[in-house]
């Protein structure tokens, strides 16, 4: 089929100048506004500074603290969300007759934006909390990073679980019928038949969990705002807090970069290790 | 055999118990915003005495929330008209003429969705003011600016589910229209795009999902009260006033019924698309 420049044009053309300007040119510029000193007003000057911010990063303690936190709540949210998520889509693809009613209802939390699932929880974690007195869990460092990996994994595990029922409904009846005429366990079906069968959904599922889960920003906010004394304040709070609180814009736009290439290779790494263990049916 | 199916009910009860204990959190909020801050702190798990509409009027009338839920939707609903009809035009472009040029930015689109929005949103706020000062279109504080923002960062997912999805439909039907007197926009508009469907579908609820729940990015572009979005509203609330309980529910609640609405009209849809999004993703 022969397609004219004039045409390429029109149907590419719009869309790439959004793109570019949106994504490209701001990724660029930000590269270089990570080597300058700059408080963000337009009338004073950026000085360059080089490679000064990217050490500095290294020296900053309670960037430390919030990039160490971060690493333990993905950690402990991938790990919740997952397992979690994986029981609901074992659990609602059974033969029960409300498994339907049932995975209509464990996914409503991934449609209600994280924003708003914070205040949500918050008015749990506080004033519910305290009503039965348990306390104010917002107000302490360590049950805050508990409070956040519970809202997580409510809000991704219906998530997570459409992902794997769609894996187990690919998983061919005979394969299993096969393993129970020769004995199998409901177990012993589980983890050496099922789960090898399910590597895809496994690798779909950490990819998009580890990079939501890095990337946490709204359930931060809402949640506990950073509090008490920075105390929750994750990475992206972090970056946002540098470059739009303190006006450290160069700086902060350092972070952002490290930001990047963290994700990046941890989901690259990840997909790549994930892959390897897939097996062909 | 009467004791299997005694084992069935229990375990069908036992299972929507769970869900609906699952959603505890969404039960809390709708019962404590009709109650007053006595009878909350009673007890907050029992029903409230009488059904009185107070809190939520006082809480629309903070929250702007005719306001908020117009901007919402208009930004919604218009990026997304915009990301389908440009993102299918260029994915077919892309496939159907597969030069070095489309294979680039093709892969670049697809790199770029490793970006997090954290990265590139200081420069992209410069160079959006820069563009409103230098060039005289204002891009910041603009619902039209949000928009064509939202049209650059959907650009990447977009292009990516239709491109996989065009790469499987044969040429043969376009080469009978073009045989037939069609030109390339007849062609595309008329064949290619209705066979489309599913993926347009899958690209509509996941950006659905994306742009009505985010944050951030208004956040930090909107900045004037008529331009507001649900979620910053409900973060301008919950920031503003001393929390009064009751009606932050109240608040919470009324967020929450248009995604219910937006969920219970299109269950089938979001489930499908969510899951094709993730598996493609």
């Amino acid at each position: 089929m022969k397609i004219n420049k004039a045409w390429y044009t029109l149907f590419t053309f719009p869309l790439m100048f959004a793109f570019a300007l949106v994504v490209i040119v701001p990724f660029v510029i930000g590269i270089g506004l990570s080597f300058v000193e700059w408080d963000g007003l337009s009338k004073h000057a950026m000085t360059f500074v080089g490679l000064q911010n990217y050490a500095e990063v290294f020296k900053d303690a309670r960037f430390l603290a919030s990039a160490g936190r971060t690493t333990i709540y993905t950690l402990l949210s991938v790990a919740c969300v997952n397992v979690v998520g994986l029981i609901f889509a074992l659990v609602v693809t059974t033969k029960l007759k409300c498994a339907n009613l049932a995975r209509t209802m464990l996914f409503v939390p991934y449609l209600i934006g994280g924003l708003i699932l914070g205040y949500i929880w918050k008015s749990v974690f506080s004033e519910f909390f305290i009503s039965i007195e348990w306390g104010n869990w917002l107000t302490d460092s360590k049950k805050a990073m508990a409070a956040m990996v519970i809202v997580t994994t409510w809000q991704m595990a219906g998530y997570v679980m459409i992902v794997y029922i769609t894996g187990i409904m690919a998983i061919p009846d005979d394969v299993i019928e096969a393993a129970q005429v020769d004995g199998a366990t409901y177990m012993q079906t589980l983890f050496r038949v099922k789960f090898p069968l399910l590597m895809p959904s496994f690798t779909i599922c950490l990819f998009l969990t580890l990079s939501n889960c890095f990337k946490v920003y709204d359930v931060n906010i809402a949640l506990t705002g950073a509090g008490p004394n920075y105390q929750s304040e994750m990475f992206s709070l972090n970056i946002y807090n540098e470059i739009f609180d303190l006006s450290n814009f160069g700086y902060g736009q350092a972070k952002a970069i490290i930001f990047f290439l963290i994700i990046a290779a941890v989901t690259l790494v990840q997909v790549s290790i994930t892959k390897k263990r897939e097996v062909a049916m | 055999m009467k004791t299997k199916s005694n084992n069935k009910i229990i375990a069908n009860v036992l299972l929507v118990c769970f869900c609906l204990l699952y959603l505890f959190p969404i039960y809390l909020i709708i019962t404590n915003s009709f109650k007053s801050r006595s009878e909350m702190y009673e007890n907050m798990v029992a029903l409230p005495n009488k059904i009185s509409a107070k809190y939520y009027i006082s809480a629309l009338g903070k929250m702007n929330f005719s306001i908020s839920v117009t901007n919402s939707v208009i930004i919604t609903i218009v990026s997304i008209a915009i990301l389908v009809v440009l993102c299918s035009m260029c994915a077919w472009m892309f496939v159907r003429c597969n030069n070095v040029v489309s294979k680039l930015l093709f892969s670049l689109l697809v790199a770029t969705m490793l970006i997090p929005f954290q990265t590139i949103m200081m420069p992209l706020m410069q160079e959006m003011n820069w563009i409103g000062n230098n060039v005289g279109i204002k891009m910041v504080d603009t619902v039209p600016g949000l928009i064509f923002m939202y049209t650059g960062f959907g650009a990447g997912m977009g292009v990516f589910l239709y491109h996989g999805f065009i790469s499987s439909v044969p040429r043969s039907l376009e080469e009978a229209a073009i045989i037939d007197g069609c030109n390339t926009w007849q062609c595309f508009w008329k064949i290619v795009f209705p066979i489309l469907k599913p993926t347009t579908m899958t690209v509509i609820i996941l950006d659905v999902i994306w742009i009505w729940n985010d944050y951030l990015l208004p956040s930090l572009t909107l900045k004037s009260k008529a331009n507001r979005t649900i979620p910053i509203s409900t973060a301008k609330f919950f920031g503003q006033y001393t929390i009064s309980w009751n009606e932050a529910m109240a608040a919470l609640v009324v967020t929450i019924i248009p995604v219910a609405i937006f969920y219970l009209a299109c269950q089938k849809y979001i489930i499908k698309g969510v899951a094709a999004g993730a598996v493609k993703g």
